[in-house]
């Protein structure tokens, strides 16, 4: 959507490409979608058997394997939906509020 | 001097869209714009444009498709009236924000209810603030010129935007007129290939169309309208270097007898060449009166329209569409604000006629000229800020 590389609060009007068009493919992975969260997922690595339900589930594909092995979020794109928590078979994942 | 050729406007206009070499023609039938996509239709089967006419099931899909084949760097055509215009609505104003070179005839008709098939401006009005580039046809010669001069501007990388030509349905569209065509050499002199600011291309892919958060939206609108602004000395000058093709003078704004005079009257479309001959005739009786025709109607021609009405003492708007409940008629509430703080503001009078194609001759236009004077004289006009002229208690 963008001439330059700004984040959308930097951008002015004349950044802005003709009729919004966006030249860059790709670059929606700049959007910090995460914002939106009013809830994040934790998970209790003692009850996760590393079954990757969670991964399958996150329909952000924010959920990565760590060095470990186990699975994680990742804050920068996780909207806090909630699905992987009430996917994961062992319930190793809780929601808590983000102001917790 | 080219031929001039007894046609009907409609089908002369298809003809210009021909030698405009359209890519893409993508439109539903509906009075009174039949004439002119119908033909087309014809001209590409029997091969004598080399385009693809698309027979899409409803306005709301000619509009998109206009959208997809423009966005692919294909020139585009369509046509509408009234309730396809309607239709279209949720498309129209997107064309403008995606900056798509579409042209578009509008055939102006009455929008329903009721149901009517015949002539006003309702439909236009309904979307003023689209976006688009809207400028008014009063005969079949402007109308033939016009479809080439729209592509020139809307295709002018510095523009980038869609051009709608409105035409009065009927009025202007079903008569026959003695038309001038332009010659191959003449088109291919003004009218340069299609060479689109963005192009959808495998090879090298954008995304059109995406959406744009709070933190952006003010912005897209602001860069939208600054582009809208700025594409007035384009159109200025796709008209001047039409005059230096094949003579003819077009402007924003267009005057008669308006210098000097007292009285003028402020039209757009067929009417103007009516107001014209009443002009003419309550001149003949040492009237002060003039005329100034409103071409350009988006962007509207703030600096041209106070230079053509500086002097008068009254104007007397003609408007052809109602704001229900509102200020009256669209063309005189924006004459209005245009004139707004203005030294000797003049006093405007606005009269409503001409719906669903209810004739209206010299006759009318001269009767609404006696009750401005009069009502200037009583200093009774802000108790009137429109009439409905001629409709029976």
């Amino acid at each position: 959507m963008a001439k330059t590389v700004k984040s959308e609060e930097e951008l002015g009007w004349k950044d802005l490409e003709v009729g919004c068009a966006v030249s860059q493919p790709g670059n929606a992975s700049q959007y910090r979608v995460g914002d939106w969260r009013s809830n994040r997922p934790i998970w209790d690595f003692e009850r996760c058997v590393k079954c990757g339900v969670c991964y399958l589930y996150c329909p952000d594909a924010a959920i990565h394997k760590n060095a470990e092995g186990y699975f994680e979020a990742d804050l920068f794109y996780c909207k806090g939906c909630g699905i992987c928590a009430m996917e994961c078979p062992t319930r190793a994942i809780k929601m808590i509020e983000e102001s917790e | 001097m080219a031929k001039r050729i007894g046609i009907e406007n409609s089908i002369a206009a298809a003809e210009a869209i021909r030698m405009a070499n359209v890519d893409v023609v993508a439109a539903y039938p509906i009075t009174p714009q039949t004439h002119i996509v119908e033909h087309l239709a014809e001209l590409v089967a029997d091969g004598e444009l080399d385009a693809e006419f698309i027979p899409v099931e409803s306005e709301h899909s000619a509009m998109s498709v206009c959208c997809g084949s423009s966005a692919a760097g294909a020139r585009t055509f369509t046509c509408t009236s009234a309730q396809g215009l309607a239709l279209m609505n949720e498309i129209v104003f997107i064309a403008a924000s995606l900056r798509l070179p579409i042209v578009m005839i509008l055939a102006n008709r009455s929008l329903s209810g009721p149901l009517s098939i015949w002539n006003d401006h309702t439909d236009v009005m309904s979307v003023r603030d689209c976006g688009w580039i809207q400028v008014f046809v009063e005969n079949g010669q402007d109308l033939f010129d016009h479809v080439l001069f729209a592509y020139r501007v809307a295709e002018d990388p510095k523009v980038s935007l869609p051009v709608m030509i409105n035409i009065d349905g009927f009025i202007g569209t079903h008569v026959i007129e003695a038309i001038e065509y332009w010659d191959e050499a003449q088109v291919k002199k003004y009218l340069p290939e299609f060479k689109p600011v963005n192009v959808l291309d495998p090879d090298h892919p954008i995304t059109v169309g995406a959406f744009a958060v709070p933190g952006i939206f003010s912005e897209a609108k602001k860069a939208q309208d600054e582009a809208l602004i700025d594409s007035k000395p384009h159109i200025i000058k796709a008209w001047k270097e039409m005059e230096k093709v094949i003579g003819r003078e077009y402007r924003p704004v267009e005057s008669y007898h308006a210098e000097g005079a007292e009285t003028v009257f402020l039209t757009m479309g067929t009417f103007n060449e009516t107001v014209s001959i009443a002009v003419d005739a309550l001149r003949e009786k040492g009237a002060s009166v003039g005329q100034v025709k409103l071409r350009l109607w988006r962007p509207f021609p703030f600096e041209e329209l106070r230079a053509a009405l500086g002097g008068a003492k009254r104007i007397i708007v003609i408007d052809r569409a109602i704001s229900y409940g509102g200020p009256g008629g669209p063309v005189a509430s924006e004459i209005r604000a245009a004139l707004y703080g203005e030294k000797n503001m003049p006093v405007i009078t606005n009269f409503l006629c001409g719906f669903a194609g209810r004739d209206v001759t010299p006759k009318d236009f001269t009767a609404m000229y006696e009750k401005t004077l009069d009502l200037a004289k009583r200093g009774v006009v802000r108790e009137e800020d429109y009439i409905f002229y001629g409709v029976r208690e």
